[in-house]
């Protein structure tokens, strides 16, 4: 048991260890690669808590796809790094100021947060269909009956949001070529090519 | 201290030596691999490979190795020096942890976890950082360049792996890996393997793997006439060994889960004896071995994509072809009323 709770407190530290240097390491690179740090960790946290599922997809989705556009577009930038750094102590009020409002937002909520006493029994006392399952099973048995309008709605949302980002992006350039794989494919030899008998010392 | 011993010592010696069992046959099998790639390759343009060094060349890998170790290693000075040295350790070390959840048999796997498919699906979707942070870090044109290209391509091929993986879970009803293997048992032996009803899948599935490790025809991260050598242009000694190593243990590696999602894993082809007397570690090798085989000869054949006929055959041809059967797979098993339990 003291192992779990010593990998519990390794990986919570470097959760915030981590989260910390992404806004305090100078070089935006850094800052992206401490973010996948922070993934990773918060993804073993997953794990120990036993939500094996959850903690992969984290890793597929955050750290596989997400973090990668990320570091993709920090590494094309070109900036000045120490420019980036004068101004600080301007701005460092009002950073500190949205900062102190957000923690107070946070407390607030997790203060007023209070457990309906029959949900606690619910909780504790697992039904033994569920608790032979493994939590992927579990999860899809929820998202697929219990939740699937909002499900579809939530797929909906970001299938909108896809055909936006693509629409506001995509422009049409005259005079490019483009490749036309069917009809290549569909030219035969005859075509494409003439056999000839070229005498010797004639040319073509 | 008995009990200390016995509940934490004892578990984790044993668990050294399983992953010291995995991990070295797993090093001795990347240096033959290189090879055997090295022979096939030769026996394809009609020369002999290596054949100098020990009995039939079976000694040039480990005088590679040698010569490599002894090289000096050159750090350029506009590097990025943590970052540079850290890249090849990662794609290294994500080349081996990935062995911890393959079933080499019936119950020899390291970690029999549920979700062993996702553990692999996410560990060589994190195989693209050591690539892109070698190039950025080598703080150098042609590596950059070549980094772009391989962050861009492996995201792109992911997709469409993501989906095969999906089309196969859908038939298995598990996330298990050896649970996958067991799926594909059966009396019908061969005929049973789902390379038969998922035969497009299989296809796409195999090219993804081509373009996922960077190999040839998609070998764009560092293809050699553009690029000098890609994101390993600026590598030279055991960094650049670890980079080559990583490489080849991700090839066999996605040939491991090729043969365990298509090829039936540890099963024999037919179930009567003398097939059955083999061991399942053995049939499992040699169905690996037969999709390694096919790496080379693609390498020995094809010539390489341009970069926008790579993209194009990604997201237009095999994204909508293994979206599309996810659903005739999904409609048939509830149409026939086959869904796993």
């Amino acid at each position: 048991m003291i192992v779990a709770t010593l990998a519990f407190y390794l990986f919570a530290i470097l959760t915030v260890a981590s989260a910390f240097m992404v806004i305090a390491s100078k070089n935006p690179v850094h800052s992206v690669l401490f973010l996948i740090l922070a993934f990773f960790n918060s993804a073993a946290l997953f794990l120990l808590l036993g939500a094996e599922f959850i903690a992969m997809i984290l890793v597929v989705v955050y750290v596989g796809a997400v973090a990668v556009l990320f570091l993709f577009v920090v590494m094309m930038l070109d900036i000045n790094f120490s420019e980036l750094r004068q101004g600080f102590l301007n701005y460092l009020p009002i950073g500190a100021l949205v900062g102190f409002i957000l923690l107070v937002e946070i407390l607030l909520v997790v203060g007023g947060w209070h457990l309906d006493p029959d949900a606690l029994t619910v909780v504790t006392a697992p039904t033994s269909e569920l608790s032979n399952m493994t939590n992927t099973e579990q999860i899809g048995n929820l998202l697929y009956t219990k939740y699937v309008y909002l499900f579809q709605a939530a797929g909906m949302v970001l299938l909108v949001a896809m055909i936006g980002a693509i629409v506001l992006t995509h422009r049409q350039r005259p005079g490019v070529k483009k490749q036309v794989i069917a009809d290549q494919v569909y030219r035969r030899p005859e075509e494409a090519m003439a056999v000839r008998k070229v005498e010797p010392g004639q040319g073509v | 201290m008995v009990e200390f011993w016995n509940s934490y010592l004892l578990p984790t010696v044993i668990i050294l030596a399983q992953i010291l069992a995995i991990v070295v046959p797993m090093l001795i099998a990347m240096a033959y691999l290189t090879l055997y790639e090295r022979k096939v390759m030769g026996a394809m343009q009609l020369r002999k490979g290596p054949n100098v060094v020990g009995l039939f060349g079976m000694l040039q890998p480990f005088a590679d190795g040698a010569k490599l170790f002894f090289k000096e290693t050159i750090i350029p000075t506009g590097a990025n020096k943590f970052l540079f040295l850290l890249a090849p350790m990662i794609t290294f070390f994500l080349a081996l942890i990935a062995w911890a959840v393959i079933p080499f048999d019936d119950g020899w796997v390291l970690a029999d976890i549920n979700v062993g498919i996702l553990y692999l699906f996410a560990i060589s979707s994190l195989g693209v950082y050591g690539i892109i942070i070698s190039g950025w870090a080598s703080n150098s044109r042609y590596p950059f360049l070549g980094a772009l290209r391989s962050a861009a391509q492996m995201v792109s091929y992911e997709v469409s792996i993501g989906f095969v993986i999906i089309t196969v879970l859908l038939c298995v009803g598990s996330l298990n890996l050896s649970e996958i293997v067991r799926a594909q048992s059966g009396d019908l032996g061969i005929l049973n393997w789902y390379f038969i009803p998922l035969f497009p899948m299989f296809i796409i599935f195999f090219v993804s793997i081509l373009a996922e490790t960077n190999r040839h025809p998609f070998d764009l991260p560092e293809s050699e006439a553009e690029l000098v050598a890609g994101y390993q242009t600026e590598y030279s000694s055991m960094a650049f060994a670890l980079f080559f190593l990583g490489e080849y243990m991700n090839m066999i590696l996605m040939c491991a889960l090729c043969t365990i999602l298509f090829l039936g894993g540890w099963l024999p082809p037919v179930d009567i004896a003398p097939f059955n007397w083999i061991p399942g570690v053995i049939w499992f090798g040699i169905k690996v071995a037969a999709l390694l085989f096919v790496f080379i000869w693609v390498r020995a054949t094809l010539p390489r994509y341009r970069y926008d006929q790579l993209m194009r055959l990604g997201w237009k041809v095999f994204l909508p072809i293994s979206l599309f059967w996810v659903v005739v797979t999904a409609g048939f098993l509830v149409a026939f009323d086959m869904v796993p339990a």
